[in-house]
């Protein structure tokens, strides 16, 4: 079994193998793709913020996010797309989000609430739902994002490894 | 602190879960040290919880404060606790054992993302043991699937990718006849918390919708605990996932199902209407569960690999968890719950001498096994300890369910369940009788036979054949040990682990007053 | 009678129509990637179920609007879905893992090319 460096080639394949795309192609596409994807985003973060008063929330809104970036990794390369998300970037939201999620359920744990219970967050149980749920949803959403981000960067790397 | 145990030990394994490969990522040894406290803090917890319900009897837990049935509800009873803490002892005693055992058989780069996925397999079966509500056991039932998919897929060797993906196809359709029926019980009574479940089917269990639903619900978990004829994820999915969570998953996921399976049938549904007379549920569990008994043992016989030998008696042992349920009497359930426990740590075990074994020359083999009692001797003792208590001789655990179980087929008027109780232990002392005979009357072959025998992948291992191999390391030895002494522990010392189990049953038993017995 | 079953029942024939065609296509193809796709139709035709059924006639989106009563479906089964949603794009993203890394170890995605594979190196 020389699997080992079997897969060695591979990745050494795969660091030098990534044809970039010609400059001079899709110049409709790279144009519109830079001008559509701030847009994208902001309407991400505003799904993401109107999580607890309208339909939306972390879930969608990640989601949207991380289409623009997988719009991005689409038109751009796979290569020009890992420079900006980074796969340790990557691996840090992910985990980021979720933490932030943990932490602010467990906060209200020694206020004398129950796990998630943003009520017992500050004095104003009102506000304390209102931001509670707020930062849930904009850990959901960085966690989302980053998933979608990752599944689609595996996927389209192996495709380029054979 | 104490009230808020519940939600502890199913938040700290799921946020140490995700900053296991973060510390990963600093360096590689903290991340089986993460894996290590979490789930010792786990077993704390869940000890800490059992004392609780030993005191109060019951513990419920709202998450957010959320009244149920509105909210989401974690309850814990003697049966949740008794469970809880098996899990709890089994995944961190996989965690103890999985330092040498992953360091060989995972690439380095992989195991913090090893651990953080064992992390989450972890949370994912203490969440279906704590929680209250029935959509949170399929949200915690496919946290626990996926996880372990993945983890099965990491095992050396190509088929383990298979065999995961197999697994992947079953399990998943299991998970969504689990998901139907609990569409059903929704549209009939609109809540999804057990307990008031159980208050709204009041008088209408035998509309055809909850009958049906029963039926999905209990497919779909028998899916999950390879109950006979829907085993066959199972075989290839221990055999090839790599050592440590093949003793960790046959020794927790299955139990975990079989959990829910008691759950839904005593605590969503009740006595009166499994033992009806228009559907006769019971009978149907008996039947297939006497078959998995003799089959499991059976088809046990015919392996010729260690690992698939020892999966095959595992869906023989699920017949006797779902036998003694399905007798409806508290002995039974009693000798149920105690071959959770049981089987547990003799398969635990089992798997463990296995992993041991692979880990010092790579054989899964049982012809491999020749001469191992002269090279790994504490390891084989492991090994013979578990076997005796597999086959059920008295002073070891397994005797003490095989003898719960004997005494409520008798009682039920089941006795024709004796027989089959006698039978597979022979058949199992048969099965076992091979290796234990490789092991210690047969001298090792030349060492050739055994390199030819192993699967190449290990043929550089530290211990290969030809090194005079020593006994397994002291973090996966430890572990190994405790857990075999523990088989006989338990097997003297009953009387508090059946205890506790006897509660259960009577809770879950209810005013049900027994079986009419009419022969 | 048959006809009245089907037609104000239809949702639910829907359902298990579009089940036994998730599962037939997990028993039938040989290619791996065709059984993910019979999975998600699979789930799909329960995430429809439970939709179906917390639909109210004449109900609209459970959004609570100022100054108006108005009927609205049921959001509970909705909200589980999206649940349920979640876990199926979970599974199908390991499936996808692992036909990727099967792809690399076999060279195929074809089950009985890889079973016979297995069989040869017993």
């Amino acid at each position: 079994m020389n699997g080992k460096a079997a897969e060695k080639h591979r990745h050494e394949a795969l660091a030098a193998g990534h044809e970039e795309l010609p400059r001079h192609r899709h110049v409709i596409g790279r144009t519109v793709t830079k001008i559509l994807i701030p847009f994208i985003q902001l309407f991400g973060l505003y799904v993401i913020a109107h999580g607890e008063l309208g339909p939306g929330g972390g879930f969608q809104g990640g989601v949207i996010l991380g289409v623009s970036v997988m719009l991005y990794i689409l038109v751009f390369g796979l290569k020009e797309g890992s420079r900006r998300v980074t796969t340790n970037a990557r691996d840090l939201l992910v985990s980021a989000g979720v933490l932030i999620f943990g932490v602010i359920g467990l906060l209200s744990l020694p206020l004398g609430g129950k796990y998630l219970q943003y009520g017992a967050l500050l004095d104003d149980p009102r506000m304390g739902n209102h931001l509670g749920i707020m930062g849930v949803e904009i850990g959901i959403g960085i966690t989302v994002a980053a998933v979608m981000i990752t599944l689609f960067c595996e996927i389209v790397r192996r495709d380029d490894d054979d | 602190m104490n009230k808020e145990l519940p939600i502890l030990i199913i938040v700290v394994p799921l946020l140490a879960a995700v900053l296991t490969p973060l510390l990963g990522k600093l360096r590689r040894e903290l991340s089986w040290w993460a894996a290590l406290l979490t789930t010792s803090a786990c077993f704390v917890f869940s000890v800490l919880i059992l004392q609780d319900v030993l005191r109060e009897g019951k513990i419920t837990y709202w998450l957010g404060g959320w009244r149920p049935p509105l909210g989401i509800e974690y309850v814990i009873d003697y049966l949740n606790a008794f469970v809880l803490v098996i899990v709890a002892f089994m995944a961190f005693i996989g965690a103890v054992y999985a330092r040498s055992s992953v360091e060989q058989e995972i690439d380095g780069h992989r195991t913090p993302f090893f651990y953080a996925v064992y992390l989450l397999f972890i949370t994912g079966l203490m969440g279906i043991v704590v929680t209250g509500d029935i959509f949170n056991i399929y949200v915690f039932l496919e946290i626990t699937s996926i996880a372990g998919y993945a983890l099965i897929a990491m095992g050396r060797r190509r088929e383990a990718l298979v065999a995961s993906f197999n697994y992947l196809i079953v399990g998943t359709i299991g998970a969504t006849l689990f998901l139907l029926g609990i569409g059903y019980l929704y549209l009939v009574t609109g809540t999804l918390n057990i307990a008031d479940l159980a208050l709204r089917l009041e008088g209408i269990y035998h509309t055809r919708a909850v009958a049906t639903a029963f039926v999905l619900i209990t497919v779909g978990l028998g899916i999950k605990i390879a109950l006979f004829p829907m085993h066959a994820w199972l075989p290839n999915s221990y055999a090839f996932a790599p050592s440590v969570i093949s003793a960790v998953m046959a020794a927790t996921a299955t139990k975990v199902g079989a959990y829910a399976l008691i759950r839904i049938m005593f605590s969503v549904y009740n006595p009166e209407f499994l033992t009806a007379g228009a559907y006769n549920i019971n009978y149907i569990l008996l039947a297939f569960s006497g078959v998995a008994i003799l089959a499991g043992s059976i088809l046990a016989i015919a392996q010729k690999d260690i690992k698939k030998m020892l999966a095959y008696s595992s869906v023989g042992q699920v017949g006797y968890i779902v036998l003694g349920v399905s007798l409806m009497s508290l002995t039974g359930i009693v000798g149920s719950l105690m071959h959770i426990l049981n089987h547990a740590l003799m398969k635990g075990s089992l798997f463990l001498v296995v992993g041991a074994v692979v880990y010092r020359t790579g054989i899964t083999s049982i012809e491999g096994f020749k001469g191992m009692g002269k090279k790994m001797p504490v390891s084989m003792a492991a090994f013979t300890i578990g076997a005796l208590s597999m086959i059920g001789v008295p002073l070891t655990v397994g005797f003490v369910s095989k003898w719960y179980l004997a005494v409520a087929s008798i009682e039920t008027g089941m006795w024709f369940f004796v027989p089959v109780i006698l039978v597979s232990s022979l058949l199992t002392a048969v099965y076992f009788w091979r290796v234990i005979d490789n092991i210690y009357f047969k001298p090792a072959e030349g060492d050739e036979a055994g390199r030819g025998r192993g699967h190449g992948v290990y043929g550089d291992a530290p211990g290969a054949p030809g090194v005079k191999a020593a006994d397994a390391p002291p973090w996966m030895l430890a572990p190994t040990v405790a857990v075999a002494l523990l088989c006989l522990v338990f097997g003297v010392y009953a009387s508090f682990p059946v205890d506790v189990a006897e509660k259960a049953a009577g809770i879950l038993l209810g005013e049900w007053g027994g079986l009419h017995v009419n022969n | 009678m048959m006809i009245e079953l089907l037609l104000t029942k239809y949702n639910y024939w829907v359902c298990i129509v579009l089940m036994m065609i998730g599962l037939y296509a997990m028993m039938a193809k040989d290619n791996l990637i065709k059984k993910v796709i019979g999975l998600n139709i699979f789930q799909s035709a329960v995430l429809l179920f439970f939709i179906s059924m917390s639909k109210i006639e004449g109900g609209t989106a459970p959004i609570l609007m100022l100054n108006q009563q108005a009927l609205y479906d049921n959001p509970l089964p909705q909200v589980l879905m999206l649940t349920a949603i979640v876990v199926g794009v979970s599974v199908t993203a390991v499936a996808l893992a692992i036909i990727m890394l099967i792809y690399k170890a076999y060279g195929t995605v074809e089950e009985n090319l890889i079973l016979e594979m297995n069989k040869r190196n017993e």
